[in-house]
């Protein structure tokens, strides 16, 4: 048994399901923005429209949630790949969870308050 | 035909740093010899090139080596399969530390295999009064696993192993793993997932299946690894 405390989940299988449950939502929400676009002219109204529109706010929250979980286990697999040094690899673990974190806050506020 | 090959040479006691180092070897027209013969030709050149081989038929798993970009067994591979590049070029399996010349330290890929227990635990609530049977359905389930030789061909081939060996058990160790978990002797099945249940040593593996392009025994570790991955998910949901 190996231990990490620094990634998301607690274990492997934690991190392993997290993943994969992440990914499902933001192809799901992928093709639903998607598919607004391909079937409908973009406007700033239908765009604001589509956005003030509870289900899709729900969803797009949801989305960048499982944007943040996705992110943070997923950088956190490629870092302890490829960069060794400890202190640098949790600096760097760090600066891109805050930045994840940022674009949910920046989400949230963008989104609700249309 | 006159076949030119290139071999990796290190010797830490003497050499800087490793180099790789040409020679011509004169290959009889029609002979399709072994890259294991090769180098035994190539010895006599040069004595002093160091490769290890034991049973020179691709049972005892000990030259493994890197030909042309691609691990393998020297022993099994014929000249022919390597020449469509031109020359031959000859280094050590990746990611060891090299001890000399194609000689890897093998060290940590046997600490891995010896991590996940590579033999039968019984808790004797299946006491063998003369053999342990099993029914031939249960005996297929090992199938495919038990064949592999530990030539280390896979997880010398792996990234995942590459960038983290003390951490990633392996194609080689998981496959073993699996081989334990699926024995129908074997009691210790909880035991043994949970040794197995963190981020690395078995969810390290990206399903890239290096391993399996490689084995020389056309062994599946990726297969089996996903059957550890989905005996660790259904038990923990
Ligand atoms: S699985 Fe194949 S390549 Fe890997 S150690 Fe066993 S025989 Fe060698
Ligand atoms: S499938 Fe898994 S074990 Fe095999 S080479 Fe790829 S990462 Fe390594």
């Amino acid at each position: 048994m190996v231990n990490n405390v620094s990634t998301f989940g607690r274990s492997g299988v934690h991190d392993y399901l997290l993943v994969r449950a992440s990914a499902i939502i933001l192809a799901l929400y992928t093709f639903y923005v998607l598919g607004f676009i391909a079937f409908n002219e973009i406007t700033y109204l239908s765009w604001s429209g589509f956005y003030s529109y509870l289900p899709t706010q729900i969803f797009s929250l949801l989305a960048l949630l499982a944007l943040l979980v996705h992110a943070w286990i997923g950088l956190w697999q490629v870092l302890t790949d490829y960069v060794k040094p400890t202190g640098l690899r949790l600096g760097l673990q760090y600066l891109l969870n805050i930045v994840a974190f940022v674009y949910v806050a920046a989400g949230i506020l963008i989104i609700w308050g249309l | 035909m006159n076949v030119e090959f290139s071999v990796y040479r290190y010797n830490p006691s003497v050499d800087a740093k490793p180099y790789m180092k040409v020679y011509q070897l004169d290959v009889p027209e029609g002979s399709d010899m072994m890259v294991l013969d090769a180098l035994t030709l190539l010895k006599e050149q040069d004595s002093g090139l160091a490769f290890r081989r034991s049973c020179r038929e691709g049972v005892c798993g000990s030259d493994g080596i890197n030909m042309n970009g691609k691990n393998g067994l020297a022993c099994i591979t014929p000249l022919s399969d390597l020449l469509s590049a031109g020359k031959i070029v000859i280094r050590p399996l990746p990611g060891l530390p090299v001890v000399r010349d194609l000689v890897v330290d093998m060290s940590q890929f046997y600490d891995n295999y010896a991590r996940i227990k590579p033999f039968l635990i019984s808790d004797g609530e299946l006491p063998p009064a003369r053999e342990h049977l099993q029914s031939p359905e249960e005996r297929e389930k090992i199938d495919g696993m038990y064949e592999c030789i530990l030539c280390a061909c896979c997880s010398t081939s792996c990234p995942s192993f590459w960038w983290n060996p003390e951490k990633f058990v392996g194609p080689a160790g998981l496959l073993a793993a699996y081989r334990w978990l699926a024995d129908s002797r074997d009691t210790a099945t909880d035991e043994r997932l949970s040794e197995l249940d963190d981020a690395f040593s078995v969810f390290r593996c990206h399903g890239i299946m290096n391993c399996v392009s490689v084995c020389p025994k056309g062994l599946n570790p990726t297969k089996a690894i996903g059957h550890i991955k989905s005996m660790l998910v259904k038990r923990a949901v």
